[in-house]
Formats: C-alpha cells, sequence, structure tokens
C-alpha cells in the first residue's frame, strides 16, 4: 500500500477560501505543541496574542506600525517575483533607503523649505534604495549574474555601510557611546497620527500598494513585467526589451524597499541607528508569496503579520515565553500556507500495490 | 471489425483504458492489440489520443481506468522502466538524448549493469547492432554532431540495445527527408522479421498504407476500427478516402482553390544572408530570394536545416553574420511594425499559457492597444471577441487560460491576432503542424486571405501544405538553397524530394 499524490483534472474550486484558514489552523496547532513545550497554556497564549494585537486601540496602532515596512517590502519583493526576479536584498535596499533619507535630514535640513523637507527624504529614501537594487539588477541583465547571490550579499554591504556611519563620521557627538546620529531636525520628523505611533509612512505604503497594483493591471509596463514572468521566450517573441525591464523592475523595487527605510528612520527612530536592520526586508519574502505577489493580499498579511509580531511581544511580557515562538509562528504559518496549495491541485490516494 | 486470423496470444493486449487529464479525456475506453511480429500502425488526427495511449503502454502514464496484457499476463506499469523490463520501449516525437554525450553514452544511460562500465565493450555491442539493423551511425560521435534522422537512429539503437520486443515509434517520419524515411521502413522490417513488434504512429495516411500489417484508427479517443491495409487500398494504390473519413468522420477536401499570383513589386529582398546557429556553425549559408506582393513563398525541407535560423533572422530575433535583409526597401530591423511572425512553438514561444486569451491576444498587439503608458483592456476585450467569431475560434469566455485550448483553437488565435496587425510580410513557421484536417483547412483559407494584402513567407516541412499554398519554393538543405522551384512547374515539383535530401 502507499499513498500518491494524483494531480486533479480541475483544481478544487472550494478549498480556495477554505485551505488558507485550515493551514492556518495547522501552523496554530504545531505552535500550540511549541507554547506546551515551553510551559505555557496554548490557549491562554494564542487569547493573549490576539489581545495583545487587537485588544485594544493603542495595540491596533501597533499592528499597524509593525505593518508598514513589511507592506513596503512586500511590494519590493512581489513586484520583482512577478518578473521572476528574487529579490532577496530587500533588507539591503531598505538600509539604503534609510541612510539616504537620514542623509537629507541631518545636512540638508538647513537647505530646503520646510513644506519639501519630508517629500525630499522621500524621495531619497526611494533613490538609496533604487540603487542598491540597480547593482544586482543591472549585474543580471548585462552580465546574466545570478540577481539571488548578488542582491543578497549586498544586504550586508549595506549594514556595514550603516554601521560603519553610526559609529564613524554620523556619530552624535553628545550620544555617549549610543550606536546611532544625531536625532533629525522636527521638521524632517514623519507626522504621526491620533497619538500613537502610526505615522504617514503607512500611507506610504497603501498608496505604493495602489500604484504597484495600477501599474500592473492598467499599464503596458506592468503587462510586459508579467508576460516575462510567465513566458520568457513568448516575451522575446512579442519583442519585450527584457534587459531594461528587469533593470527597471529591480530599480522600482529598491525603491520601495528603500521608502521603508526612511519611513522607519523618520517615522519611528528619529535618527538612524542600531536597529534598522531588524529583518523586515527578509519578512518581505513571506509576505510577497503568502500574498500571492497580488498588492491588495500583501498589505494583508503584512498587517496579520504585524499583529502576530505585536501579539508576540505582549505573550513575553504577560507569560513570561519567549517572544521568538511568534518567528516559528510564522515560519509554521508560511509553511501551511504554501504546503497547503497542494491540495488545490493534488488529491492524496492510497493505492493497494497492483500487480 | 478485427482480425479473425488469430488463435496466437496477443503480445499486448489492452482493454478499456481511460485516461483523462485536466480538461480533456484523452482515451476513451480504448481497446488495442499488438501481435508477435507486426507493424501495427495506429492512425489519428492530432489530438485523437494516439501518443497518451502508447504513454500509457510504456509507463510513462498510467491509466485511469483499463487492463493491459503483456503476453497473456496482467501487468501494470509505474513507469517506463516497469515497462522496459517487459520489453516495451517507446520513442518520443522530441528525442531524450543528452546531447553532451556520445552515442554510446547514450545508450548505455539508464541501463541496469555493475557499477563499473567498459565503454569499449558498449561501443562494440552497439556497432554491432547498429550493422545489423542498417543503422549507419558513429558510436563515438556526440549527439549534437548529429542531424536529427542520425539522432533518430540513436533512440532506435537505444531500445535495441534494451532488446524491447514492442518499439513505438511517435510520428517517427514527421522529421525525415523522403529517403531516410525509406531506411527507416527498412530497419522496421527488419525488426518485424525477428518476430518483435512495432507500433507506428502517425496521421500520414500513404506511409501507412505501405508499411503496416494492420492498421487502427483512433477518433477523439476511442478505436474507430481496425483493419489491414489492402481493405482501404483503392485499385490505383492510394489511400481510399475510407480510411480519411474514419480519421475525421467527414469528407474531407484538401483542395484550397488558389488563385494563380499577380506579378507585384518586390517586397523582401533576401540577399547573400549568413547565420549562425546556437551552436555557432553557419547554419545558413549565403542564401538570397526574393518575395513579391500577393505571393506565398515556401521555405521547404527537412526540420534543422538551417530553416529556423534564417526566419529568426528575418523577424530579428536573431543576428546575421552577412548580407542583406531589406523589406520595402528598408532594412528590416527598421520595419519591425510591419513584420508579423507565427512561431512554430505556438506554446513556448507565441502564446502566454498560462494568461487569459485576452491578454494573449495583447500580447503582439499592445502598442495598438495603448494609450501613452496605459492598456486599453476595453478596445482589446472588443477586437478579442470579433476575432473568435471571425476565425471560428471554440473559446467559451476571455478569462480562460491560453494552455486550455486545443492546438488548432490556439493556432488560429495567434494567426488572428497577427494578421490584425496588418503586415506586409508574415512570416509562417509550420502554421498547421500537429493540427487536425478541419483546422488545417481554416488556416490554409486564412493565408490565402492575407496573401492578397501582403507576403507571406511560409516556412515548413509538409510538402502537401507547400504544393497546395505556395507559389515559389526555396528547398532548402543544411544552410543552403538547393533551388527556387515555381509551385506551377510540374517537372520542378518532382525534383523537390531529391532536393530535400541534398541532391541535386
Amino acid at each position: 500500500m502507499r499513498v500518491v499524490l494524483k494531480r486533479r483534472l480541475k483544481p478544487l474550486a472550494w478549498p480556495r477560501h477554505f485551505l488558507t484558514p485550515v493551514s492556518v489552523f495547522m501552523a496554530l496547532m504545531l505552535g500550540a505543541l511549541l507554547f506546551f513545550w515551553v510551559g505555557a497554556n496554548p490557549l491562554r497564549a494564542y487569547v493573549e496574542i490576539f489581545k495583545g494585537a487587537f485588544g485594544s486601540f493603542y495595540n491596533f496602532s501597533e499592528v499597524l506600525v509593525r505593518g508598514t515596512p513589511l507592506i513596503l517590502c512586500g511590494l519590493s519583493v512581489g513586484l520583482a517575483g512577478k518578473m521572476l526576479i528574487w529579490n532577496i536584498g530587500a533588507e539591503g535596499q531598505l538600509v539604503m533607503g534609510g541612510i539616504c533619507g537620514a542623509g537629507v535630514a541631518l545636512f540638508l535640513s538647513s537647505h530646503i523649505p520646510t513644506f519639501m523637507m519630508i517629500p525630499t527624504m522621500l524621495v531619497a529614501g526611494f533613490l538609496g534604495g533604487a540603487l542598491w537594487g540597480f547593482i544586482p539588477g543591472f549585474l543580471r541583465a548585462k552580465l546574466q549574474v545570478n540577481e539571488i547571490i548578488t542582491s543578497l550579499m549586498l544586504n550586508y554591504v549595506a549594514i556595514f555601510w550603516l554601521e560603519h556611519l553610526y559609529f564613524g563620521p554620523w556619530r552624535d557627538p553628545a550620544g555617549r557611546g549610543f550606536p546611532g546620529t544625531a536625532m533629525f531636525p522636527e521638521v524632517a520628523w514623519f507626522p504621526r497620527f491620533f497619538g500613537t505611533r502610526v505615522h504617514l509612512g503607512l500611507l506610504v505604503g497603501l498608496g505604493a500598494a495602489l500604484v504597484v497594483w495600477f501599474v500592473l493591471a492598467y499599464t503596458r509596463w506592468g503587462f510586459e513585467i508579467k508576460v516575462v514572468g510567465a513566458n520568457l521566450r513568448a516575451a522575446q517573441y512579442a519583442r519585450i526589451d527584457i534587459l531594461r525591464n528587469i533593470l527597471w523592475v529591480m530599480v522600482i523595487s529598491g525603491g520601495l524597499a528603500g521608502l521603508a527605510g526612511i519611513c522607519e528612520t523618520a517615522g519611528i527612530h528619529y535618527r538612524l541607528q542600531q536597529g534598522l536592520a531588524s529583518g523586515n526586508g527578509y519578512v518581505g519574502i513571506i509576505v510577497a508569496w503568502l500574498g500571492k505577489l497580488r498588492p491588495a493580499s500583501i498589505v494583508v498579511i503584512s498587517i496579520l503579520l504585524g499583529a502576530l509580531m505585536v501579539g508576540g511581544d505582549q505573550v513575553q511580557i504577560t507569560m513570561h515565553v519567549p517572544s521568538a515562538i511568534s518567528l516559528a509562528l510564522e515560519g509554521a504559518i508560511l509553511f501551511f500556507v504554501l504546503g497547503g496549495q497542494i491540495f488545490q491541485d493534488y488529491e492524496l490516494r492510497i493505492q493497494s500495490e497492483a500487480g | 471489425m478485427s482480425g479473425s486470423d488469430l488463435p496466437r496470444t496477443p503480445a499486448v493486449l489492452m482493454k478499456g483504458i481511460v485516461k483523462r487529464f485536466p480538461g480533456v479525456t484523452a482515451n476513451r475506453g480504448v481497446d488495442f492489440r499488438i501481435l508477435k511480429g507486426e507493424i501495427h500502425s495506429l492512425l489519428g488526427e492530432n489530438g485523437a489520443g494516439k501518443t497518451t495511449l502508447m504513454n500509457v503502454l510504456s509507463g510513462f502514464y498510467q491509466p485511469d481506468e483499463g487492463e493491459m496484457f503483456v503476453n497473456g499476463q496482467k501487468v501494470s506499469f509505474r513507469s517506463p522502466r516497469d515497462a522496459l523490463d517487459h520489453g516495451i520501449g517507446m520513442i518520443h516525437q522530441h528525442f531524450q538524448l543528452v546531447r553532451n554525450f556520445t552515442v554510446a553514452e547514450n545508450i548505455i544511460l539508464g541501463v541496469p549493469g555493475p557499477w563499473t562500465l567498459n565503454m569499449d565493450n558498449v561501443e562494440k555491442s552497439v556497432d554491432e547492432i547498429s550493422n545489423r539493423y542498417g543503422l549507419a551511425i558513429d558510436s563515438r560521435a556526440h549527439i549534437w554532431e548529429l542531424s536529427v534522422g542520425e539522432q533518430q537512429r540513436v533512440e532506435i539503437l537505444r531500445m535495441l540495445f534494451r532488446k524491447v520486443n514492442i518499439l513505438i515509434m511517435d510520428e517517427p517520419t514527421s522529421v525525415l527527408a523522403p529517403q531516410e524515411i525509406e531506411s527507416l521502413f527498412e530497419t522496421m522490417r527488419k525488426i518485424k522479421n525477428e518476430g518483435r513488434s512495432v507500433v507506428f504512429i502517425t496521421h500520414k495516411l500513404e506511409e501507412v498504407l505501405e508499411i503496416s500489417d494492420y492498421i487502427t484508427v483512433l477518433r477523439r479517443g476511442k478505436v474507430m476500427s481496425t483493419v489491414r491495409p489492402e481493405k482501404v487500398r483503392e485499385r490505383d494504390g492510394t489511400v481510399s478516402t475510407e480510411l480519411a473519413r474514419m480519421m475525421v468522420g467527414r469528407e474531407v477536401i484538401l483542395e484550397v482553390g488558389k488563385q494563380p499570383m499577380k506579378t507585384n513589386r518586390v517586397l523582401l529582398k533576401v540577399d547573400n544572408v549568413s547565420v549562425m546557429g546556437d551552436r555557432g556553425e553557419l547554419a545558413v549559408k549565403g542564401i538570397s530570394f526574393t518575395v513579391r506582393k500577393g505571393e506565398i513563398f515556401a521555405i521547404l525541407g527537412v526540420a534543422g536545416n538551417g530553416q529556423r535560423e534564417l526566419v529568426e533572422a528575418i523577424v530579428c530575433l536573431r543576428q546575421k553574420q552577412g548580407g542583406q535583409i531589406l523589406l520595402a526597401e528598408k532594412d528590416i530591423s527598421a520595419c519591425l511594425d510591419s513584420i508579423a511572425y507565427i512561431p512554430e512553438d505556438r506554446t513556448g514561444l507565441g502564446s502566454v499559457p498560462d494568461m487569459p486569451l485576452m491578454e494573449n491576444v495583447a500580447l503582439t498587439n499592445r502598442a495598438r492597444f495603448s494609450k501613452g503608458p496605459l492598456v486599453n483592456w476595453k478596445a482589446v476585450r472588443e477586437k478579442a471577441l470579433g476575432l473568435i467569431q471571425e476565425y471560428n475560434i471554440a473559446a467559451p469566455s476571455l478569462e480562460m487560460k491560453a494552455r486550455q485550448l486545443s492546438g488548432g483553437n490556439l493556432q488560429k488565435l495567434i494567426l488572428a491576432r497577427e494578421f490584425t496587425q496588418d503586415p506586409l510580410l508574415l512570416v509562417a513557421e509550420q502554421p498547421t503542424r500537429g493540427l487536425d484536417i478541419g483546422a488545417t483547412e481554416e488556416v490554409w483559407q486564412s493565408l490565402l486571405r492575407q496573401r492578397e494584402k501582403g507576403a507571406i513567407l511560409l516556412v515548413s516541412g509538409d510538402m502537401k501544405e507547400v504544393l497546395s499554398l505556395a507559389d515559389n519554393i526555396l528547398v532548402m538543405f543544411r544552410g543552403q538553397a538547393m533551388d527556387i522551384i515555381s509551385g506551377e512547374d510540374e517537372k520542378g515539383i518532382e525534383r523537390i524530394g531529391p532536393l530535400m535530401a541534398g541532391l541535386r
């Protein structure tokens, strides 16, 4: 007797709305085992996570704060993914965006009119990330260098630049050894809303999602990107300039992650400091693929993962379990959701050994 | 009507085979038997289920229903290896050879044996088998050095090396020149005379009459009939319309009613053009010809003689090494908007299988349907709906994916899309390959209509197609133009066969 996966004649229609919740539930069950293992009551832990994320207005606002960079990083990875380009470098692009935006805030604030300050920082952040996306894009387009490797390695280069700057030339002289630059002048602070830490970055993220959606659905360029991703040879046949598109997609993709960097820097920290590279760029990969590369889904997934993180912090405080469990949960959800897709296209069959 | 003269146990018996794929049922309860020492032709239009049935027999697919018996014993194959262990081997249309390996290395590949390998011995036994069956080949040559016909011989040798009793060949003649076909048939007869069996999948009626002991006709996944060739041969030796009717279920007329060409101005001028192939060899060696407005100019040859490279150079998808290509007296790279190209590879090149039909219609037309950076999807939708009506494309909705269309309907969609560009020059590469007779006729009619508007460069390996459509025929062999023959020139046409094989 053996168990075989058999491809369905037609993908099942009903699990489309059903598979993901079931997969998430399975992941939560696995998480329950983990909680059990560290000696916590799983049910109470999940209640705490939920309360931590949605229990109060302030808690939910923190969810949005955590979700903001994920939206932008998810869009960054997702846009490149549409073309089957693997941008693993959102983390480094985020950091470069932060650096360039911070440079504007720190050194140009006296030369720029107040109302232009924040737009200039956003542009600088976008360009910083775009530069960091351009490098792997250029190498891929012109020299066929694998962008997974180059974009990944540039993450470390960007992080070293970041450390060099805040430990070295940009260090806050009054900071007494704190690893970070001086505080930005107040004109360079992104506005926050409703007395919470929710800041302009959320609107930037939502706006970017809208733009990416529009570009993919309605523009010729977006159509070309989708064709390249779906059938490279047909794209050549249709005379789509693939190399130029790779370059542009990587530039825009890098720019989106760069926006995440400047939004974190100017919306939360108000300075360039340790902790900017906290893995949002990598979580962006998870977000993009859980959201099936669709901008709207990417927004939703970002907020849900933000909720998981905020809730994870909460159980750490109230139940003294490591907050890393929320990372483990995140991983489990990704695993189960992506793995669960298989049941839409395949059926499990138990076959008896036939002579 | 099955043969009544069989006291023998059939070598293979398939009963009630059903095989379903997403969207189609390829075999709907097929009964099929193969006797020892016979050449059994499996005839049918494309999509009739011939290849699927044989993939089931050779272990590539597992049937959803039905039973199989080999020499009277019930079997069920989980893999091609299982089938090979029972002496059943299949040669696919697309050869499964490692290009960087030698002939002998390919033949020993996957053969169970001790973990040491003596290539000298392998080469010796390969040479022995190839001598015995008249399959001239150098066992030390690399696959990439070989012509398609030679590669086919390697595939046959591989099966003979494995000592198969049932050799299945999927459309083996479609890649061969007439002379090569004769020698393939010679080999098939030798195999048969040793008491082994050959299954010959084809949709070419004449070949079937020449070689088979039995003919099984499949249509839409069902067996229409199993007959002896004598029963379907007319007194003058030609195929009876009976056989064609079994295949398609209706009378097939292959007359296309072409009007003679009017003498017009030259549109395309190809002058001494040379093109490199993928491996850096000179695939096209100084070819020159002209195509006039209102002309269908055919390039005919056995696949792999430089036609693809020449076409890719003409449509500017490949760099040329020398020479000049002019369209309406301008360099062709400046007239890309005036060229439409219907590639041979419909799903790999001509369409995006995972995208909806609407987006596939926009594929090469996107500039036409754009306002600034935006695509006007509403206009695309209207155009696509119009094309589906006009070209009789069986597509229930524009949202369905291109891969859900049958080959014929997809080809009509691509054709329709390319016609809408109103091209000066239409390049059609194997436009009816793999299509059934009905779809072929429709494609031919569309091409003839388009001919009135511009020039058509038709690249084909199908003599019947070329003779039905072309005003002038260039025969290509090993990258060279053997000759250009007028479609009206009866004497010239007789020379085409030898020319295709490189004999002047």
